[in-house]
């Protein structure tokens, strides 16, 4: 068993009820595990909510972590995902003042535009694998971004 | 029928066939009190302190198989319990554990005792649940009595605020549970079973490693059977102390930390582990990249995630231990119990080489010998708590244990103060037996207070008190480790045992003899009333065998050979 950190991201189907929420999280903290990202959301016409979680682990850490996961009374299921396809949004407000077209032919690139204009701030967004959107990050620094926000991953399997 | 939220309590109760709760009433839950009053289908134990209800709850439940009750106010009654939820979660005993709240209107608002807790009993329950509706309450009154057993067992904790017991609403209790997201996988795949029958048909030094989980499944006479039949040792975690009975020839002993030569040794040498119901314990495994190492691994568990969490399975049996091991059973034919002739010689071999023993000292009791002298006088017809420390591990070592349910002890927690509460709900449970606490002149201090419930309740537990003058544990490590600096660990100073019995009304004994033990036991036994009988013992003796933390668990410090020195 290899026992090397790598990234996972896995999904939890809920039950949605009070404080499930911190369920999942007081495993993750009580247990030592690390959430890097987490998105949660209603699951339409049913009781159910969708928890994304990115973590990250040696494969046992993972294993144990699917296990216990599974052995919260309200989760539903545990996807740990091999193949599946994984999107992530970001929001950034940047001075009116740069280079506008520039900003939009970026945002392009990574399947996002300027969605809102103001009186001193232009607010773009984009949507991609999480890789990419650290690259996008990485470009946009040169317009001085005022501020950035992550959605977190979001994924579906193949 | 419409009834109030705190007579839906009771009713629960009565459906569920509780026949004692144990407790400690305060202003959140008293229209639950008052409800109890008014009832006579089951006894409520009062006891001293919260933390002692949930502990008696647990010795009731672990000696008579049933879901424990206990009941608690709000505030610091329940924070004084989460001690209790933690030892029963950690050793996976079903409890139904309830406490009030303030109302839904004052919470969130700081108000006279308000904690948020289930915010605090999440991580050390299986499940717990906070009522905020009054419908709601048969629903999930029956869901914690049937989360709590089934599956692994463990503790649900139900918070009620204070409005809610006394609203009015429809209560019926027979409803069907539709728990779509809980559904505990109890029958062993057929396949992974008979690939397991044919590794140990294969295996020349196969072992039995049994756990508490056999306990807990009610397995013990059908993994004894197995045992039988095989002819394969087995070694016992300190969880499964009499799972089977001590004069079995092929019980070797306990393992781990504590445990026998020839129990770590076997464990050591063996080519395949049969775990029934065990977690691997890092008291049990020692290093674990030397636990058995040559060996292969069958886990049979009804917890998914103590396979592989810690020790790699090549036969994981996901399962109830019960049914696993009655399947299991069927196959036995495959199994020549021969093949294992040799094995067993070796394992004779290891004992012979150091047994399992202790040196008597010409001035002072040795603290195994009153151990050993209790199963003696008593044996089957006493049931066994213990608090935590030497003591504990020394009954674990040294009583002849002859049967499944006869053993109450705080193991995965180590929960000094858990022996006294826990041998009052034994005594509840099973009132036919001598119900013994051994404990420790550090761990009875924790929890003296239950002198009162025993008198009041007329519930005549004894407690032996292995009287070192020492947090003896503690003391041995220091003295090992710490280069004998006894940091915070003499207890020189001490009440007077017997006078603080008395002075509850109950009956103490101070012995520096083995007659004097004798008689005074004989005479607590007589005078069915609780007891502490302070036993004077050698102040500097260590547990042994020790494998020390983290060191592997075929490199024990052994007892010194008489002479040796």
């Amino acid at each position: 068993m290899t026992e090397e950190n790598q990234r996972r991201v896995v999904s939890v189907i809920v039950i949605n009820e009070a404080s499930v929420l911190s369920r999942i999280t007081d495993l993750f903290s009580g247990r030592g595990y690390n959430i890097t990202s987490l998105t949660v959301a209603p699951i339409p016409d049913s009781r159910y909510s969708r928890l994304t979680i990115v973590t990250a682990g040696s494969v046992r850490v993972i294993e144990q972590i699917t296990k216990q996961l599974h052995k919260l009374i309200p989760v539903l299921r545990v996807y740990e995902h091999e193949d599946m396809v994984e999107k992530e949004m970001a929001m950034i407000k940047v001075p009116i003042t740069e280079n506008l077209s520039d900003i939009n032919i970026l945002c392009e690139a990574y399947n996002g535009k300027i969605i809102n204009t103001g009186e001193n701030t232009i607010i773009a967004m984009v949507t991609d694998e999480p890789k990419r959107i650290d690259n996008f990050l990485k470009a946009i620094k040169r317009y001085n971004p005022k501020e950035i926000v992550r959605s977190g991953a979001i994924a579906l399997e193949r | 029928m419409q009834i109030s939220g705190a007579q839906m309590v009771i009713e629960a109760f009565i459906a569920e066939g509780v026949d004692t709760v144990f407790g400690y009433p305060g202003g959140a839950i008293m229209n639950v009190y008052d409800e109890i009053y008014k009832q006579d289908k089951f006894k409520h134990i009062l006891n001293r302190h919260e933390q002692a209800s949930v502990h008696a709850a647990e010795g009731y439940s672990k000696a008579s198989g049933k879901v424990g009750v206990a009941m608690i106010t709000s505030g610091p009654g329940f924070t004084n319990a989460v001690t209790g939820l933690a030892d029963a979660y950690m050793d996976s005993i079903p409890l139904v554990v309830i406490s009030g709240q303030v109302p839904m209107s004052l919470i969130g608002t700081d108000a006279f005792q308000e904690i948020d807790a289930v915010g605090i009993s999440r991580s050390c329950t299986k499940h717990n649940y906070l009522v905020t509706d009054v419908k709601d309450l048969p629903r999930i009154l029956k869901e914690a009595f049937y989360i709590a057993r089934t599956g692994r067992p463990g503790p649900v904790h139900v918070d009620i605020p204070k409005d809610i017991t006394a609203q009015i609403a429809e209560f019926d209790y027979d409803i069907e549970l539709d728990l779509e997201t809980y559904k505990p996988h109890t029958k062993g795949n057929p396949r992974q079973i008979k690939k397991a029958i044919e590794a140990i048909a294969k295996a020349k030094r196969p072992l039995f490693y049994l756990g508490g989980g056999i306990i807990n499944a009610n397995a013990a006479y059908e993994v004894r059977e197995l045992i039988q039949k095989t002819g394969i040792p087995a070694v016992e975690t300190f969880m499964a102390r009499g799972v089977l009975s001590y004069d079995d020839k092929l019980l070797i002993g306990m393992l781990g930390m504590h445990g026998s030569y020839a129990s770590n040794m076997a464990m050591s040498e063996t080519d395949l582990v049969i775990g029934l119901g065990v977690r691997f314990d890092d008291r049990v495994t020692g290093k674990l990249s030397e636990f058995a190492k040559n060996a292969d691994v069958i886990h049979v568990d009804i917890d998914p995630a103590s396979i592989s969490k810690l020790v790699n399975a090549d036969y994981p049996i996901v399962g109830d231990v019960k049914n696993v091991v009655s399947d299991m059973l069927e196959q036995v034919g495959k199994i020549d119990s021969e093949n294992y002739e040799s094995w067993r010689e070796t394992i004779i071999n290891f004992d012979e080489l150091h047994p399992l023993t202790f040196h008597e000292d010409s001035e002072r009791l040795k603290p195994q010998w009153v151990i050993k002298r209790v199963g003696e006088l008593l044996g089957d017809d006493a049931n066994i708590s213990t608090d935590v420390g030497q003591h504990q591990m020394w009954a674990g070592q040294f009583y002849p244990f002859t049967r499944p349910r006869q053993f109450v002890s705080s193991s995965g927690l180590g929960t000094m103060g858990f022996g006294f509460p826990a041998a009052i709900g034994v005594k509840a449970a099973s009132p036919e037996k001598t119900s013994i606490n051994f404990t420790g002149d550090g761990s009875i201090l924790m929890n003296v207070q239950e002198l009162m419930t025993a008198v009041e309740k007329k519930i005549p537990v004894i407690n032996i008190i292995l009287n070192n003058n020492f947090l003896g544990m503690v003391r041995q490590w220091q003295t090992l480790f710490y280069d004998k600096r006894h940091a915070e660990t003499d207890l020189s100073v001490q009440p007077d045992f017997v006078k603080l019995a008395e002075a509850f009304g109950g009956i103490g004994y101070r012995v520096k003899t083995k007659e004097e033990f004798d008689a005074a036991l004989k005479d607590a036994v007589e005078k069915n009333i609780v007891a502490f009988i302070e036993v004077i013992v050698h102040r500097m003796e260590n547990v042994m065998p020790m494998v020390p933390s983290g060191g592997s668990l075929f490199n024990m410090m052994l007892l010194e050979k008489k002479g040796d020195k």
